[in-house]
C-alpha cells in the first residue's frame, strides 16, 4: 500500500469517517473511497463505488469480479460505540470487555463518586446527565445503549435519546418489575410497542449470570448477537 | 486493566504505520477469501515487520507462521502476492489448516 494512501485511510478512521480500500489482486493497485471521493491508482469505477457501498452497509468486505480482474473491497466501518450509563459495579467489568471486543466505550454518570478515574482506568467518563452527554456525542446505527443504574432519574432520559435514535442496541438493567414500571413511564411519553420491542430488559443474555463480571459477559454476547444478526432476522426482531 | 480498555492494542494498521515511522520494513496480509469454516473473516489482517514481529490475525495461528516467512520476500522485492493455504495445498503438511478450511490472503509491502 503506497504510503499517501495508508496515510489518508488512517486519516478517514481518526475522523471516523466510513472508507474502503479497494485492490486489484492481480497486480496490486489500489484506490481508497470515502464519501463520494476515491484516490489511488485504481480507477474507482461504478461496480467498484457501488460495491464499496455495499460492503460499508453490510460491514462485510468481499471480492468482486471487476473489469480487469478480481478486486477486493474492504471496508473500514467507524467504530463500533457503546455508552454505558452509570458508573456501577457492572461498569467496571463491561467497560473494559466490552472495549476488548471492539468498542469504544463512554460511562455516562452524573454522581461524580462513582464517575471516578480511579474506579475506571483508562476509560471515557463524563459527568454530564446522560440526555446532554448524548446529545453531545450522538447516537449512531453502530452504537450500543446500556443502561445500568436503574434509577429513573438516569436511565429514562437516556433510553428516550436512544429510542429516538437508530442506535442498534438498547439494553437496561433491572428486573423484570421494573422493566415493565419502566415502560410504563415510556408510555406515557408516547413510546408505544414497535419502540418496547428495541430494548432488551432485563439486559444480557440468560446464562445464569451473578456476578458483577458474569453480567458483563452476558451483556456483550447479546450486544454480539444483536450485531452480528443476519439483517433480515435483526429487521424482524 | 487499562492496559486491556485501550483499543489501540487491537489497531493492526496503527501498528503498522508506527512500525514504518520507527524504519522498519513493513508488510500487510489480508484474508480475501475464505472457504468452508475458517477462524477469522474476510478483511482481518496482520501486519508483518521485517524483524519478524507480527500483529493481528489472519488464522488462528495456523498460517501465521508462513505468511510472515512470505512477507519477509514482499517486503524485499515490494511484490504483492497471493496465497492460498488449505488443505489442498502441497504445504498443507507444514501449514494446512487444522479446521479443514481454505483461505486466500493477499500480502503487500506498506511503501
Amino acid at each position: 500500500m503506497k504510503r499517501a494512501l495508508f496515510d489518508a485511510l488512517q486519516a478517514a478512521r481518526a475522523a471516523k469517517r466510513p472508507a474502503v480500500v479497494a485492490t486489484a489482486l492481480g497486480d496490486g493497485r489500489q484506490s481508497l473511497i470515502v464519501g463520494d471521493e476515491a484516490e489511488g491508482e485504481l480507477p474507482a469505477s461504478e461496480a467498484i463505488r457501488a460495491a464499496a457501498r455495499r460492503a460499508l452497509r453490510d460491514d462485510k468486505s468481499h471480492t468482486i469480479e471487476a473489469e480487469h480482474g478480481p478486486v477486493f473491497v474492504q471496508a473500514f466501518n467507524t467504530p463500533l460505540r457503546m455508552l454505558v450509563v452509570g458508573a456501577v459495579h457492572i461498569s467496571q467489568a463491561l467497560a473494559p470487555m466490552a472495549a476488548l471486543a471492539g468498542y469504544a466505550v463512554t460511562i455516562v454518570d452524573p454522581r461524580r463518586s462513582f464517575a471516578t478515574a480511579a474506579r475506571f482506568p483508562g476509560v471515557t467518563l463524563t459527568h454530564d446527565w446522560p440526555d446532554e452527554a448524548i446529545d453531545k456525542i450522538g447516537l449512531d446505527a453502530r452504537t450500543a445503549v446500556v443502561t445500568l443504574t436503574h434509577d429513573p432519574k438516569i436511565d429514562d432520559p437516556a433510553l428516550e435519546r436512544a429510542l429516538r435514535s437508530d442506535c442498534f442496541y438498547i439494553g437496561c438493567l433491572g428486573s423484570t418489575r421494573t422493566h415493565k414500571a419502566r415502560l410504563g413511564r415510556l408510555a406515557e411519553l408516547g413510546f408505544g410497542e414497535k419502540d418496547f420491542a428495541r430494548i432488551h430488559g432485563p439486559v444480557g443474555l440468560d446464562i445464569g449470570a451473578q456476578s458483577p463480571a458474569e453480567i458483563a459477559v452476558s451483556i456483550v454476547a447479546e450486544v454480539t448477537a444483536v450485531l452480528r444478526a443476519e439483517p433480515a432476522a435483526a429487521a424482524a426482531a | 486493566m487499562a492496559e486491556a480498555a485501550s483499543l489501540k492494542s487491537d489497531d493492526v494498521l496503527a501498528t503498522a504505520g508506527a512500525w514504518k515511522k520507527a524504519g522498519k520494513g513493513v508488510a500487510l496480509a489480508t484474508v480475501v477469501t475464505t472457504w468452508g469454516s475458517s477462524p477469522r473473516p474476510v478483511g482481518s489482517q496482520l501486519a508483518v515487520s521485517d524483524r519478524q514481529e507480527m500483529e493481528g490475525s489472519v488464522s488462528g495461528g495456523c498460517i501465521e507462521g508462513a505468511v510472515v516467512l512470505e512477507a519477509q520476500k514482499v517486503i524485499a522485492d515490494g511484490k504483492p502476492r497471493l496465497l492460498d493455504f488449505g488443505v489442498t495445498n502441497e504445504q498443507a503438511w507444514e501449514v494446512g489448516l487444522a479446521c479443514g478450511g481454505k483461505v486466500q490472503v493477499f500480502v503487500e509491502r506498506l511503501d
